[in-house]
């Protein structure tokens, strides 16, 4: 439970920094982040989630490989909050 | 077992064996601390990729593992109480209590929910006023900015039934704990690099220079593990105790300064117990000052409640690299993942849950002990 998945940004709302979500795609899973960690994620960026919040953005060769391995160890789902 | 040639980068990864091989003189014993790594090794063997000197242990890398059954057994109290909706991350309502799980709470009716965020917890409280709504808040420093956030909307939102059992644990001190004990094996560490995202690692360079024991921050893929493993072989060989950093890509000395921030305002460092370990001194995280409000031990007067752990289970010493999972005289025999007796047995980046998936009920792995 202790992994981070890595996610793409595709939109931000809210001005409140502390409150500021966005939605971010894992693999055609979409999911509401909060984004009050990394102040400076743009849209189109490539962050590293876990329980709901992105920890650090990381560049898109990076987040497609840790990916594919998550998805190859099947932790993907459990990973995302998904039937346990 | 799925060994690592299934691996999609098994080249690499038998590169990177041959290279610790040829760098090997003596035995040298490396602990990881990160359930991902361990679940990695186990599933890919790559502990028996690696020549025999080098022995791998797994530490307490997995939060649901060592997680005091005390705090089980108050999570059990809290949900079963009259209108409380429990929440927790899924991996927490199998482990075992003295007597039963969190599923078995909900089994009889009570209202015990899985969610992927704390912040689903919040929601939760905000859309049942007339309930408590009580987030099971375990976990590393990975967890722990999130956890914390959510006691820290609810205040700046006033939501009053809202609160959190907090189980957080931090590496650094069970790291100390291992290294500082007359049984310690440890020679070595690999570093958990998701818990270094948020905190960096300079907190390591002083554990290193203390114990004279390299420690090398990495990922949870077997390349990015062989990679660790090779860089602390290297040190130790070389007689060199340094914290490395080959995850650069993802960890940065520093870590997140804005999370860093968040967990000083809102939470203090305490002593925790640490299931089948112990108390750890400063090893934990407690709500402080104006958010102990949102304390569910304060709240539902359990502060002071006390539970020794059974004798049976030696998951400490497991998590100590004192023992593997098949020392134990229950290891697929009285204790299985259907019917766990101890935490390492409930999640499958617990050591015991690991190898029983990977290595069979029977089987002694090959340098097992
Ligand atoms: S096999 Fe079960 S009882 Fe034995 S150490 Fe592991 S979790 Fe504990």
């Amino acid at each position: 439970m202790c992994l981070a998945i890595p996610g793409k940004v595709i939109s931000i709302a809210g001005d409140d920094p502390v409150f500021r979500m966005g939605k971010v795609d894992f693999g055609g899973v979409i999911k509401e982040v909060n984004l009050c960690y990394v102040p400076e994620v743009k849209l189109g960026d490539y962050v590293i989630i876990h329980v709901g919040f992105a920890l650090n953005i990381i560049d898109e060769e990076e987040a497609q490989k840790v990916f594919e391995y998550l998805r190859e160890m099947e932790m993907l789902g459990s990973e995302l909050g998904e039937a346990n | 077992m799925k060994f690592v040639d299934e691996y999609r980068d098994a080249k690499a990864a038998h590169e990177l064996a041959k290279r610790i091989k040829a760098v090997v003189t003596q035995p040298w014993t490396i602990m990881e601390i990160c359930g991902g790594q361990t679940h990695a090794i186990v599933r890919f063997g790559i502990d028996e990729l690696l020549p025999p000197d080098i022995t791998l242990v797994h530490g307490p890398g997995c939060p649901v593992c060592v997680t005091a059954l005390e705090l089980i057994e108050k999570a059990i109290e809290i949900a079963s109480a009259p209108d409380v909706i429990f929440c927790s991350f899924g991996d927490m309502l199998r482990v075992p209590g003295l007597h039963r799980d969190l599923l078995a709470v909900k089994a009889a009716g009570g209202d015990v929910r899985i969610v992927y965020s704390p912040l689903d917890a919040l929601k939760l409280a905000t859309e049942n006023p007339d309930k408590q709504v009580v987030f099971f808040a375990v976990g590393f420093e990975t967890t722990a900015p999130a956890n914390g956030m959510a006691a820290y909307q609810a205040h700046r939102l006033g939501v009053r039934n809202f609160s959190l059992l907090v189980s957080h644990v931090l590496v650094p001190p069970a790291m100390e704990a291992i290294l500082g004990s007359p049984h310690n094996q440890v020679q070595g560490f690999l570093a958990a690099g998701h818990v270094c995202t948020v905190m960096g690692y300079h907190e390591y360079e002083p554990i290193a220079a203390k114990y004279k024991t390299p420690i090398v921050v990495t990922g949870f893929e077997p390349v990015d593990i062989l990679q660790g493993i090779l860089m602390c072989v290297t040190q130790l060989e070389q007689g060199r105790y340094e914290v490395e950093n080959p995850y650069s890509r993802v960890v940065t000395r520093e870590g997140n300064i804005p999370a860093q921030k968040l967990l000083s305002d809102v939470f203090e460092v305490v002593a925790r117990k640490w299931r089948g370990i112990g108390e750890i001194n400063n090893s934990g995280l407690a709500l402080r000052g104006e958010y102990r409000q949102y304390d569910a031990e304060l709240r539902f007067g359990l502060a002071d409640r006390k539970i020794e752990e059974s004798a049976e289970c030696i998951s400490g010493l497991i998590l100590q690299g004192i023992k593997k999972p098949h020392d134990c005289p229950a290891f697929g025999t009285r204790c299985t993942p259907e019917h766990p007796l101890g935490a390492t047995m409930v999640s499958s980046e617990g050591a015991c849950a690991a190898y029983y998936r990977y290595r069979g009920a029977t089987a002694s792995g090959r340098r097992a002990g």
